[in-house]
């Protein structure tokens, strides 16, 4: 029996593993570049999840009172404009959705979003958010690339608008590798539609599409401020943690060379 | 009159009531070390800082985390987040982890480099195979104990394999378990392992490992035994006092060690997924088997051996014999004292073969280990199977290989 088919045996015989996790490996991602330091960003993104991902998705290991601290946001500002659960500034950031109910529209809980970017990474979670898709055939109207037959709408879809699966009209490549030149009109590139694109319908959605990136992008940034919530001091206090192993260091190596001095 | 300082007058009055300056003497200020250890000497006392970190950070960690059912999980993500530093104190934790086995794989390695196994001191090797056990057992408990999807499948994978014991397997893995999953009493019971019974075991071999070492004296680079040559007074005349020698020595390596060390707990603490698995943050799941299931980087290589062995033999079926190679790769080593009839101790007057013999072990070692990372293919199971195969020839043929080896000259002192 080979390794695979062992291992597989092991896990099958007590497990199944249910489609709505089936992640699809073979999607590029895309680069997700965030800053824990930029505070507006993590407050923006603070404000989308709040507004859109907390109906169903909770944040239970982190509570508001450390978020608003950390993100600079006065407790009072924070409970007045981001708690829109009723929850006390000292709660955890629980979604107030019944689980059993959430079972029965989605076919499981929607997950806890604390440690997201750490599971399945920054990249992944700034990708799926940009990859839903029309189509038809899902109970919600929408598919995604990232995470295909995922069974959860498209929550951003008013900011985002609709994208469509649809074909593109991109450069012809040459025998060369380059680009394919019109031998006719000088400079001219030749183009060939290819398939497979997700397209923006015009005028869908609230915001432009740079405006939905940034959008994104400072959403991630919040869930990954969550995922690590310490990581900026950790980080900050890691460097005097250095500097002063290097200096100790240096004295225990003149104190060593001395005792040893005379030893041959 | 009286004229002695105080602390004289202290030391004195407990040295009359047990051997405290004796004891400082007999394991420190005169205990004789070869003055020429190298690089490859510091691992031991790395090893022993890392268990008192381990040891200090755990009782810590103990005081805010809960191993009852659903709780687990969340007193880690507690620990990160409400407790004062608690980041600080389960990165140490999860960051020592790995290093206790990166210093303790040198550590062996060393005395694979220099004979360090040999007679006389079979058992200061024995005892540390001891430790490596315990330790691999108290890494494992540990693994469990925060509760992350991944923690449940490795554990569930492990202690599956004693299902693959011919008749009393089932029975056994029920047993280890205590429930016919892994649950909230395996949960309960490997906790109680790992903060009470396999410490306590531990610290009980390190300390016989120092009794036995300090008892036949350390062995060095060029493996000679330096109590042949004394001075007047019966000090070796290649020794050097312990302390303060090598006290100072230490402290300059431990400065240094802290400090790669503290590079990874404050800027790399997942290690890239290699020191904390990605899919452990995520809380165990019965239904969700991660897409890809591995141990944690030190138990690779002997996982990869475990998945090498794919053909049923004698009527039992591989998962059995994958079992036995495994376990059998962690216990190899402790032959070692018995397999090698080399006439030296150290590489550097050992002959040809066995240099070549221990280069193919290291490169088999370092094959294991990525092979057990990665998921399984054709390819890689060939490859597991050959390295395999390679891990335990180092050790097979030894006795042969050793002996016929040409040796060079040993020196009568060491060479500084």
């Amino acid at each position: 029996m080979s390794g695979l088919r062992l291992l597989s045996r092991l896990f099958f015989s007590i497990a199944f593993v249910p489609a709505l996790y089936a992640a699809d490996a073979t999607v590029e991602l895309e680069k997700f570049h965030g800053d824990l330091h930029d505070l507006p960003s993590l407050q923006r993104g603070a404000q989308t999840y709040m507004n859109y991902c907390l109906g169903c998705h909770s944040l239970q290991y982190q509570r508001y009172k450390r978020t608003a601290d950390d993100l600079g946001v006065p407790e009072k500002l924070f409970s007045d404009h981001l708690i829109l659960t009723g929850a006390k500034i000292g709660d955890h950031i629980r979604s107030t959705m019944d689980p059993e109910l959430a079972k029965n529209w989605f076919g499981t809980p929607p997950p806890d979003l604390t440690m997201v970017t750490r599971v399945r990474s920054e990249d992944w979670v700034y990708s799926y958010l940009k990859s839903f898709y029309l189509d038809d055939s899902r109970p919600f109207g929408v598919n995604n690339r990232v995470f295909p037959n995922v069974g959860m709408p498209h929550a951003l879809l008013e900011l985002q608008g609709v994208l469509k699966e649809g074909c593109r009209q991109v450069p012809r490549i040459a025998a060369n590798g380059g680009e394919a030149r019109d031998p006719l009109v000088p400079g001219r590139t030749l183009t060939e539609t290819q398939c497979g694109f997700l397209n923006l319908e015009e005028g869908t959605g609230r915001q432009s599409a740079e405006e939905y990136d940034r959008t994104v992008t400072d959403l991630v940034n919040f869930l990954s401020y969550v995922a690590d919530p310490s990581r900026k001091q950790r980080e900050r206090i890691g460097v005097f943690v250095l500097l002063y192993l290097a200096i100790f260091f240096v004295f225990a190596w003149l104190l060593n060379r001395e005792y040893w001095r005379h030893i041959h | 009159m009286q004229t002695s300082s105080p602390f004289k007058r202290i030391i004195d009055w407990l040295d009359q009531r047990m051997p405290l300056t004796q004891t400082f003497e007999y394991h420190m200020s005169r205990y004789y070390a070869p003055k020429n250890f190298n690089f490859w000497y510091f691992f031991g006392v790395f090893s022993f800082v890392v268990l008192a970190l381990q040891l200090v950070t755990g009782i810590w960690l103990t005081m805010s985390y809960s191993p009852y059912g659903e709780t687990a999980f969340a007193s880690v993500e507690y620990i990160m987040r409400d407790v004062e530093f608690g980041w600080l104190i389960r990165y140490l934790h999860s960051t020592g982890a790995s290093f206790f086995f990166i210093v303790v794989y040198l550590h062996m390695f060393r005395a694979l480099l220099y004979g360090s196994y040999q007679k006389p001191r079979e058992l200061v090797w024995l005892v540390g195979m001891g430790i490596f056990v315990v330790l691999i057992a108290e890494g494992f408990c540990g693994y469990l104990l925060p509760w992350g999807n991944l923690s449940y499948w490795a554990a569930q994978v492990i202690i599956s394999l004693f299902g693959a014991i011919p008749l009393v397997g089932n029975d056994l893995a029920e047993w280890v378990r205590g429930d016919y999953v892994i649950s909230d009493i395996t949960r309960n019971r490997l906790f109680a392992l790992h903060v009470i019974v396999l410490p306590l075991v531990l610290i009980g071999l390190v300390f016989l490992h120092m009794v036995a070492l300090h008892h036949v004296g350390s062995n060095n680079p060029d493996g000679v035994d330096i109590k042949k040559h004394k001075d007047k007074e019966g000090v070796p005349l290649d020794g050097v006092p312990f302390h303060p020698y090598y006290t100072v020595h230490d402290i300059m390596g431990i400065a240094a060690f802290l400090f790669v060390f503290c590079a990874v707990v404050f800027f790399a603490p997942e290690m890239g997924g290699y020191f904390l698995e990605l899919p452990n943050f995520e809380i165990a799941n019965p239904l969700k088997t991660p897409e890809h299931i591995a141990p944690v980087w030190y138990y690779a290589p002997f996982y990869a051996m475990l998945r090498a062995a794919t053909y049923p033999f004698l009527g039992l079926d591989a998962k059995f014999w994958g079992f036995v190679v495994m376990f059998g790769g962690v216990l190899m080593p402790a032959a070692l004292p018995w397999l090698d009839r080399s006439k030296v101790r150290s590489i550097r007057y050992k002959g040809v073969y066995t240099k070549a013999m221990l280069a193919i072990f290291v490169v088999s070692f370092v094959m294991l280990s990525w092979l057990g990372t990665v998921p399984p293919s054709e390819l890689r199971t060939l490859m597991a199977q050959f390295f395999t195969l390679m891990y335990f020839a180092f050790f097979m043929l030894m006795p042969w290989y050793s002996r016929i080896d040409q040796t060079r000259p040993v020196p009568e002192r060491v060479r500084v």
